[in-house]
């Protein structure tokens, strides 16, 4: 191998024209928590592209950069264990390399576990593409006593192995550069894959005899032996549909004659990592104690552990309502209201309706839901940090037992917790779990986690109705969704799902200071999510309803929107309510926050008494309690929706979501109003 | 690798050790700081696999971390600290 380097280009400076016309395509892969976004946002920085790979839901982040005149195009690959179909994130990165063929395959590996961490480059440097490997983490692995010659890594995997402290932003010049030598031809790879455990030899070359010829481009014939003899589910589907029935009878007999052979193949890949490891680690782990296990030793407590997570449940919800609602509020005030103000005034020329249309529709609703933005944006970097510290994996773990009731496990604690930001990356995030059966039931339960919008509408009403006891009265209420959350688990999974069990295994990762770049960026691609869906969505909505509440004549009391709202009225009564809560609900079916963009425009905002004050002296505190009940637990709004359609990928489970939760939110609002009308609220 | 791991395992074995040494139980029953091979591996495909990716394989060296007697148990294995259900760790036969 030619591994001579030399002194790489600067990789910060404006670039030559790219002389070819095809940019450099490179992977980055790698297991879950070894920096592979660190090393994409340094790589990167804005110049990325956030979308979603083709028919799935699973994030694809894609970017730009200029190195020495040729331009590269990396897309992130999901990080994943191994590549065998397990989950969908390692469908796509082993789809990736085989079918769009990138130039480079960069693995990052953990140097402070290295061993588990090889265990995806075993698999990567078995396929066609050149790999480059990153040794991330050097620094936490001599920080352990770890020390490995990255040189002897390097001859021994036949790969160029490139140390980095991707935090510091050290190596990731060299990383670059190798790879850019490794596009050129300058490095050639001469990859030495693990052969499998020598007992199968005779197995694996049996069946690609068997196989042979009937392999699809551009697969690996002897690529697609291994993984039929793994029992890899979409390979084995993928050669069934090749093959004629008698080849796959064939197949299958040796197949089934050999159903440990996962095993086997699992630690071929181990016994060849480990003869990696004996020589270029020169020195072993010490056994010493290490912050993480003195953390973990509460963090992970079955008592302390549930009372460190309280603590910071409690913190995050502080931090973003104590500093989040006040900033809200003088936006909703000075920005929206001004704003209202002004277009009066600008628009007073121009007919009377225009200016309504700006000031009561556009202003008064889609901007109101704009001023939510500060409240987003805390409650995601506190997760983002949480999350970057590998503190999450945490939570997971001491809320296990908790979970167990609903018969879901620890994992199906992070989508949830992710909820009460916005339930749409809850129903999303709930593809980190494996079952299919817990997935489906953690993502028909995130719609009744209170999310910002529904908990802005909370802290709108709350102190009109309630004055002083308003903080009680919302505590109650994200009490309340909660014990109805974990009941309707309990009853969901009991009854639909009689009582099935979910596997729980997940990695605690390292803990490690925050990087700031990581979760900027994170916050601000989830910031600007939520301004597209306030100025597209919203907008539409709040002008819609705006339209249907001055049509045919102007009057509010005689648009159409009270007529709909009066049709439905008698389902409200037994709770108090009027057309105008009930078309509030409604409203809120596109977006939470629409509920009190409705009400601001039927009440009228900007009157002197607030709209706030109006309506507390519209209703009663037992109705006001009851419409906070309905609204907390009703239908969630059509961009969740949407999302658990598609996750579910099937419309019956999305009514039996939409059917259950109108029934459940009903009911529970009819009773609370009972009860609250018996103590005279 | 087995033999590596046995050695070192000889090398570290303690006294208080010696009366369970050598019987094959799951991995749920190893108290904590204690250590075993993995032996074999029962369940379904695709958790074998997850279990085989994560690092759990016949002769990988497993430390117990924490273990209160029910609900989930972490071990180490591979210099990485995975979280298991009680009802995985179960299903993980490791030589003590």
């Amino acid at each position: 191998m030619n591994i001579g380097r030399e002194s790489p280009p600067s990789l910060w400076t404006s670039p030559q024209p790219a002389m070819e016309v095809r940019p450099v395509l490179v992977a980055l892969t790698g297991q879950p928590n070894v920096g592979k976004s660190t090393v994409f946002n340094l790589l990167t920085g804005l110049n990325q592209h956030v979308g979603n790979w083709p028919g799935k839901t699973i994030g694809r982040k894609e970017g730009t950069l200029d190195y020495g005149g040729t331009a590269y195009r990396l897309v992130d690959l999901p990080g994943t264990y191994s590549l065998t179909a397990n989950s969908a994130e390692e469908v796509i990165a082993r789809e990736f390399i085989i079918r769009e063929q990138p130039d480079v395959v960069v693995a990052l590996v953990d140097a402070a576990i290295l061993e588990r961490s090889l265990y995806l480059v075993a698999e990567l440097i078995a396929l066609p593409a050149p790999v480059v490997v990153g040794l991330n983490m050097i620094d936490v692995a001599e920080q352990e006593g770890v020390r490995i010659e990255p040189e002897v890594l390097e001859a021994a995997l036949g790969v160029p192995v490139v140390p980095m402290v991707a935090t510091k932003n050290v190596g990731v010049r060299e990383l670059v550069d190798t790879v850019d030598q490794v596009a050129r031809g300058e490095i050639r790879c001469n990859p030495k894959p693990p052969r499998i455990r020598e007992d199968h030899q005779d197995v694996l070359d049996e069946i690609e005899e068997l196989v042979a010829g009937c392999v699809p481009a551009p697969y690996p014939q002897e690529w697609v032996a291994l993984k039929l003899l793994e029992g890899d589910e979409e390979v084995t589907h993928m050669m069934q549909g090749c093959l004629t029935d008698a080849q796959w009878e064939a197949v299958h007999d040796v197949l089934r004659a050999h159903d440990d052979a996962l095993v086997a193949v699992a630690s071929g890949r181990y016994e060849w990592i480990g003869r990696m490891i004996r020589a270029a680690v020169t020195r072993p782990k010490a056994g010493q104690i290490g912050l993480t296990e003195r953390l973990d030793r509460w963090a992970t407590h079955p008592f302390w552990g549930l009372l460190i997570l309280a603590g910071i449940l409690g913190l995050t919800f502080w931090l973003t309502y104590v500093i989040g609602a006040p900033v809200q509020d003088l936006l909703d005030t000075y920005v929206v209201g001004g704003l209202a103000e002004l277009a009066q005034v600008w628009l007073s020329g121009a007919p009377a309706w225009i200016a309504n249309l700006v000031a009561d529709g556009i202003v008064g609703g889609a901007g109101s839901v704009l001023t939510f933005l500060p409240i987003l944006v805390i409650f995601f970097a506190v997760m983002g940090v949480l999350e970057d510290m590998g503190y999450m994996a945490r939570a997971a773990y001491v809320m296990d037992g908790f979970m167990h009731l609903m018969g879901l496990h620890g994992k199906s604690f992070l989508p949830l917790f992710l909820g009460f930001g916005c339930n749409v990356p809850a129903v999303l995030g709930a593809r980190v779990i494996e079952s299919q059966r817990a997935r489906l039931l953690t993502l028909l339960l995130a719609p009744l986690i209170p999310c910002t919008a529904r908990m802005a509408v909370v802290a709108f009403l709350a102190p009109a109705f309630f004055g002083p006891a308003a903080t009680l009265v919302s505590w109650g209420l994200v009490l309340l969704a909660l014990v109805v959350l974990a009941l309707s688990g309990v009853l969901i999974n009991k009854t639909v799902f009689r009582g099935q069990r979910a596997a729980f295994i997940m990695e605690l990762p390292l803990y490690h200071l925050p990087n700031w770049r990581t979760i900027g960026l994170l916050v601000w691609q989830r910031s600007i999510s939520f301004v597209k869906k306030a100025g597209t969505l919203i907008l539409a909505v709040s002008v819609i309803v705006w339209a249907l509440s001055v049509l045919p004549d102007g009057e509010i009391e005689t648009s159409f929107l009270a007529r709909i709202g009066r049709l439905l009225e008698p389902v409200g009564r037994p709770m108090g309510f009027d057309w105008r809560l009930v078309v509030a609900l409604l409203t809120s079916f596109i977006a939470k926050e629409n509920a009190i963009a409705t009400l601001g425009v039927l009440f009228g905002a900007g009157k002197e008494a607030g709209l706030a004050g109006t309506l507390a002296a519209t209703f009663s505190a037992a109705t006001g309690l009851a419409f906070l009940v309905v609204q907390m637990l009703f239908v969630p709004c059509v961009a969740t929706v949407a999302v658990v359609r598609q996750e579910t990928g099937s419309w019956r489970w999305t009514l039996f979501n939409l059917g259950f939760l109108l029934v459940v939110s009903y009911a529970v609002g009819v009773a609370v109003f009972w009860l609250a009308s018996m103590v005279s609220l | 690798m087995r033999s590596r791991s046995k050695a070192r395992r000889k090398a570290r074995s303690t006294p208080s050790e010696t009366t369970s040494k050598n019987s094959i139980v799951p991995l749920s029953a190893l108290r904590p700081g204690e250590r075993g091979v993995v032996t074999a591996l029962t369940g379904g495909r695709g958790m074998l696999s997850r279990m085989a990716s994560l690092g759990f394989t016949p002769g990988a060296e497993v430390t117990v971390m924490q273990n209160f007697g029910r609900g989930p148990i972490i071990a180490r294995v591979r210099d990485a600290r995975i979280a298991l259900g009680r009802g995985e760790a179960s299903k993980i036969q490791v030589r003590r």
